[in-house]
């Protein structure tokens, strides 16, 4: 398992380089000189000359990467221009809050998707399995965020049953706190549910077809356990890797859902850095979101294997 | 190289029975169908937007302002008097266009270097694969922010934003068709008879992954249809006054109390057409892929 970890490392290494180009790219597509776009609208000489310093503006491009990557190695991935805190430091202080979202997010789409697929695959051809895929299909065709304004419409604005914005950590009201990020993380889990209901399907599909299940069945098991100890254990190996790359997904989700519901989260910074021109907040948020995701990559196959003993002599 | 000797091993990736057979199962599978239907019908709408007998999209009513749905104007008017209905037929023309122009982008650009990697192997493939794995690396939504963020905002520009960061699927899919399509019979007899790399590329392997890619392509539409109504909602896409279903519904979340249907009808529209999509692409899907059943 450890040289396997170690393999996948060494091949993430090139793409990591790779995700770092890209990212330092992007301040030259800004029109004109980045220096007087970061440095805002003071344009104060002696930040532009530090600046300058910092960045190597004056070296040639190559130069200018390594001081920028050397610096992104050590965790500097610079300064917010609008809060003057380190970026990785306002990061790291949003991403608790997104953290939680994605993680009652997640548990609704699982308690939704998987027993949603197991039925369909199970009632294969009958109405169920067809209601079940057009619930699906629609979950994955709404765009989320006016799924987000129509729940608000209707359950804070008509109803007065939930808040319809704020935060609260789970850690001073654990209660208020689930209250307030329930229907967030419903509108982020509807189309992971879908996602999560398909891939199920198809999984357990073919593991019903298999001879173990038939071999159960001619056994005289109950049906209920045929479904959940022989076929749902087998099916839910893909299953768990497709939830490890739906992080990506998660992520993105996020940027919306938390504009929609004002959560002080990482998605929120995300829009709130694009509109204040904080580049270097963009940057950093890129690089750390494509570091993350591929580290979830290299878990996803590690959690492969170990679900999956065949294999790991491969 | 005689002429027959090539037609003998033309490889036609559809054969007209096994097309016309696609085409059955594709008729006979009603959600496929209600997706064609729904897509031809908001296109319809889209390239006929000037001749509908709706106010122009940009056209104010100060004695009309946020008026609910009425027989003058069928689904509402705006905070400024506007139309909705009229901004909406207008508002389909940016979808749509968004959705096809960014996929054409992403298939124009990743198919090339998919079957590049495929067909080079060896080093270009190592360098292309890390390049689409770096993308892929950055989620969709958040690439497309940071692109359209750096660009500056317009519907070119999330057009283009979206594109990109809906390339590296075209160029993985590609690049794993190729891949298998270079194992057939056809494609080893065609270059024993030493027909060149272009010839190759353009005669056996295009023709030969091109379902995969239709089938990719037109979900990628639902999908690029959502990313940019994503962006117009943030501000970064389509850009007031011009009419745009993201943008409708960034305005109308500050009215919800007073003006709910601002906000109903756009995002019904949106669900509308990526459901289309979605539906279509999943019956092309089952038609063209004889794996799926």
């Amino acid at each position: 398992m450890l040289a396997f970890l170690g393999r996948r490392i060494l091949i993430a290494i090139p793409t990591v380089f790779l995700i770092s180009v890209f990212v330092f790219a992007l301040q030259h597509l800004l029109p004109g000189d980045p220096i007087l776009v970061m440095a805002g609208e003071e344009r104060d000489p002696e930040v532009i000359a530090a600046l300058r310093e910092k960045y190597r503006m004056n070296d040639p491009v190559p130069v200018q990467y390594l001081a920028w990557a050397g610096n992104a190695l050590q965790g500097d991935l610079g300064i917010s221009l609008r809060t003057q805190q380190p970026v990785l430091e306002l990061i790291a202080e949003k991403l608790p809050v997104t953290i939680q979202l994605a993680v009652m997010a997640l548990t609704i789409a699982i308690l939704i998707g998987i027993p949603a697929g197991v039925l369909s695959a199970y009632k294969k051809g009958t109405w169920v399995d067809w209601l079940a895929n057009i619930v699906a299909l629609s979950g994955l065709s709404v765009p989320n965020f006016w799924l987000g304004i129509m729940l608000i419409l209707l359950v804070s604005v008509k109803l007065g049953w939930l808040p319809a914005s704020g935060y609260m950590p789970i850690s001073e009201d654990p209660l208020q706190s689930i209250r307030i990020m329930i229907m967030p993380a419903f509108v982020l889990g509807t189309a992971l549910a879908a996602t999560l209901m398909r891939h199920t399907r198809s999984a357990m599909l073919s593991v019903l077809k298999s001879d173990y299940i038939r071999t159960a069945r001619a056994k005289g098991l109950r049906e209920h356990i045929v479904l959940v100890k022989h076929a749902l254990r087998n099916a839910l190996v893909p299953v768990v890797t497709v939830i490890t790359l739906l992080f990506g997904e998660l992520l993105a989700g996020a940027v919306l859902t938390e504009q929609i519901f004002t959560i002080p989260g990482f998605g929120k910074l995300v829009v709130d850095a694009v509109f204040n021109r904080d580049y270097a907040v963009v940057q950093g948020i890129v690089l750390c979101t494509g570091v993350a995701f591929i580290a979830m990559n290299i878990l996803a196959d590690a959690a492969y294997r170990v679900l999956n003993p065949r294999m790991s002599d491969q | 190289m005689s002429v027959t000797a090539t037609s003998e091993i033309e490889a036609d990736p559809l054969p007209p029975r096994q097309r016309s057979r696609a085409w059955a199962k594709f008729r006979r599978n009603p959600s496929a169908l209600l997706g064609g239907v729904i897509v031809v019908f908001f296109l319809v709408v889209a390239l006929l937007a000037p001749l509908l007998p709706v106010p122009g999209p940009a056209e104010t009513d100060w004695s009309a302002v946020r008026k609910p749905p009425n027989a003058a104007h069928p689904f509402g008017t705006d905070e400024i008097g506007r139309d909705v209905l009229s901004r909406m037929i207008w508002g389909a023309q940016a979808s749509l266009l968004a959705g096809v122009v960014s996929v054409l982008i992403a298939v124009l650009l990743g198919v090339p270097l998919g079957m590049v990697a495929g067909y080079m192997r060896g080093w270009t493939d190592a360098v292309i694969s890390r390049f689409t794995e770096a993308l892929l690396a950055a989620p969709f939504l958040i690439l497309a922010i940071a692109l359209a963020a750096f660009l500056g905002p317009s519907l070119t520009n999330a057009m283009i934003a979206i594109g990109l960061s809906a390339m590296p699927i075209f160029v993985r899919l590609s690049r794993a068709q190729t891949l298998s399509v270079m194992t057939e019979d056809y494609v080893e007899s065609a270059r024993a008879i030493g027909i060149g790399h272009v010839g190759l590329i353009w005669r056996y392997i295009l023709p030969n992954i091109f379902p995969p890619i239709i089938v990719q392509a037109t979900l990628t539409i639902a999908t690029a249809i959502i990313a940019e109504a994503s962006l117009s909602f943030l501000g970064l896409g389509q850009q007031p006054p011009a009419p745009s279903w993201g943008a409708m519904l960034n305005t109308a979340k500050n009215f919800l109390e007073q003006a709910p249907w601002m906000a109903l009808y756009p995002g019904i529209a949106i669900f509308l057409v990526v459901l289309g999509f979605n539906l279509l692409g999943d019956g092309l899907r089952d038609a063209l892929d004889p794996r799926d059943t």
